[in-house]
């Protein structure tokens, strides 16, 4: 067994399971924003040369998913367990990737926090035993998600400041045992936190960075309690899709709760994938914003040794447009998986 | 509070629940970025404006070409109509809206590319179920309010007559 328990929410890997490969593939808006040099494929057309935006999602995760495979030296028919997630209404693009790829598959649901969720599974997958081999795999698509949550592309609706746009982009990660090929740095997933559902009764569907940043804040607590690790451990925590109104939010409710983090420690996807010109609102969000930041950029500074340990945290909003109208508040949710090299 | 006290008052959860709900809201609003309403209000101003010129000088053009002051309404919305369904298509109305904000979408333009941009977004779902069941998925409720109103207003005004009033 190398899975241990420690506290109630956190799971400690010890020999920790390797990240043998990653891909990040993104849109148009992303290849030029300032991570571009550091994701594998850009896409310039955002149908993906497809009939449809859902389309064009699943494309984008299939080809993130095939290049994360082939990244970490593996033949497909050796990864022996595939999480998948994405914000389309069941899943579609994850199962419809997962009928290609023709793996075991589990598709799982935790909104922009997906991500994470996948991570900490295939982790636990391979610590256990259960798999030698696993992929974890999630993608957002603007339009797709605009058009299912929001109103039509085309529609001109005047979005607010403390709208995020979705992010273009999927983002595939393959963990093992082993390392089939010698890496200079692996990257190591040491931990993993799983958290509880938050909510403060924020009912703005476009403030979901508001809505999101008190489940980081509970599992950033949880996390360090549990692991116990101060909070200077981490180069880098790098939250999922805050953005530019909840990330401030939550270094205060952090800061209530006594634990202060420098901008330098604390950043966020959102705020990160996009520049900060006025175009791009609040920055970004989706299942695809912290996937493609940390598949591409996260891991490229690792192996760089630009960063030694990172926590990242995806947060998710658990909202579907059925519950908004209906006016319930928007539950939040974050769980947190840490990165590291020796 | 100790956890045996804790379970012993089950509203106490509750309570703390809702405090923390609370000092949230406090904290959000401390933080919000500025509404820019008068900034807002001016762009919608002069580029509804500006919109309504256009009609205007596209009417003037119309009333040249053997329309008079009696019939020349219906075709002027017309060209408005299409030339928003155009700027829809080529996907340029959207981002006038983020500028002009209410001053694109209070005129026909925005009737036209709130159903234009629907009947492209769910091209991808057939003609029937998808352009047809779609159409109207935001236009719809203005619409639907609009009736509703007209016919609030009709029988207002009959009464009105009906008990005697003046001419308005």
């Amino acid at each position: 067994m190398s899975v241990m328990q420690a506290g109630r929410q956190t799971w400690l890997f010890a020999p920790a399971p390797l990240l043998l490969g990653s891909a990040a593939v993104v849109g148009k808006r992303e290849g030029a924003g300032p991570l571009a040099e550091d994701f594998d494929v850009i896409h310039k057309d955002n149908y993906l040369g497809q009939k449809s935006f859902e389309a064009a999602e699943q494309k984008m995760l299939e080809e993130a998913c095939n290049l994360a495979v082939r990244h970490a030296g593996l033949g497909r028919d050796e990864v022996d367990l595939h999480f998948s997630g994405d914000l389309l209404n069941q899943i579609t693009s994850s199962s419809f990737t997962a009928r290609s790829l023709g793996l075991p598959y589990l598709g799982i649901f935790g909104a922009c926090s997906t991500f994470a969720e996948g991570q900490a599974l295939a982790a636990l997958a391979v610590a256990s035993g259960a798999a030698q081999q696993a992929l974890s795999s999630t993608s957002s698509h603007t339009n797709a998600a605009e058009k299912q949550f929001r109103y039509p592309n085309e529609y001109g609706a005047q979005k607010n400041e403390t709208t995020q746009i979705t992010v273009t982009g999927a983002g595939a990660a393959v963990i093992g045992q082993m390392a089939r090929k010698t890496e200079l740095r692996p990257v190591k997933i040491t931990s993993a936190t799983i958290g509880k559902v938050v909510d403060l009764n924020v009912t703005d569907p476009f403030n979901m960075g508001a809505a999101m940043a008190p489940a980081a804040c509970a599992c950033l607590l949880a996390h360090f309690k549990e692991r116990q690790v101060p909070p200077d451990y981490y180069d880098l925590i790098l939250t999922g899709d805050l953005g530019r109104v909840g990330s401030p939010l939550l270094q205060e409710l952090l800061l209530k709760e006594g634990l202060f983090l420098p901008d330098k420690q604390l950043n966020d996807s959102g705020k990160m994938i996009f520049s900060d010109e006025p175009k791009n609102l609040a920055g970004g969000s989706g299942c695809g914003c912290i996937a493609a930041t940390a598949c591409g950029h996260i891991r490229r500074q690792m192996a760089a040794g630009n960063l030694r340990r990172v926590l990242l945290i995806a947060t998710g909003a658990l909202l579907s447009p059925l519950s908004v109208q209906q006016k319930e508040s928007i539950p939040g949710i974050a769980h947190a998986v840490s990165w590291e090299v020796e | 509070m100790s956890k045996k006290a804790q379970k012993a008052n089950p509203s106490s959860a509750a309570l703390r629940q809702q405090a923390a709900e609370q000092v949230y809201q406090n904290m959000q609003q401390s933080q919000k970025p500025p509404s820019h309403l008068l900034r807002n209000c001016f762009n919608a101003f002069w580029t509804g404006g500006l919109i309504c010129l256009l009609a205007q000088g596209v009417q003037e053009i119309l009333l040249r070409q053997g329309f008079n002051l009696e019939n020349v309404g219906a075709p002027t919305s017309a060209v408005m109509i299409l030339l928003a369904v155009i700027l829809t298509m080529l996907g340029v109305y959207d981002h006038i809206s983020q500028l002009a904000g209410a001053g694109s979408a209070v005129p026909i333009t925005g009737f036209a590319n709130s159903v234009s941009s629907a009947a492209l977004e769910y091209r991808s779902e057939g003609l029937v179920l998808g352009v047809g069941g779609n159409m109207f998925k935001v236009a719809g409720p203005v619409i639907v309010f609009g009736a509703a109103a007209a016919f609030v207003v009709s029988i207002v005004t009959a009464l009105y007559y009906s008990l005697g009033g003046g001419a308005l």
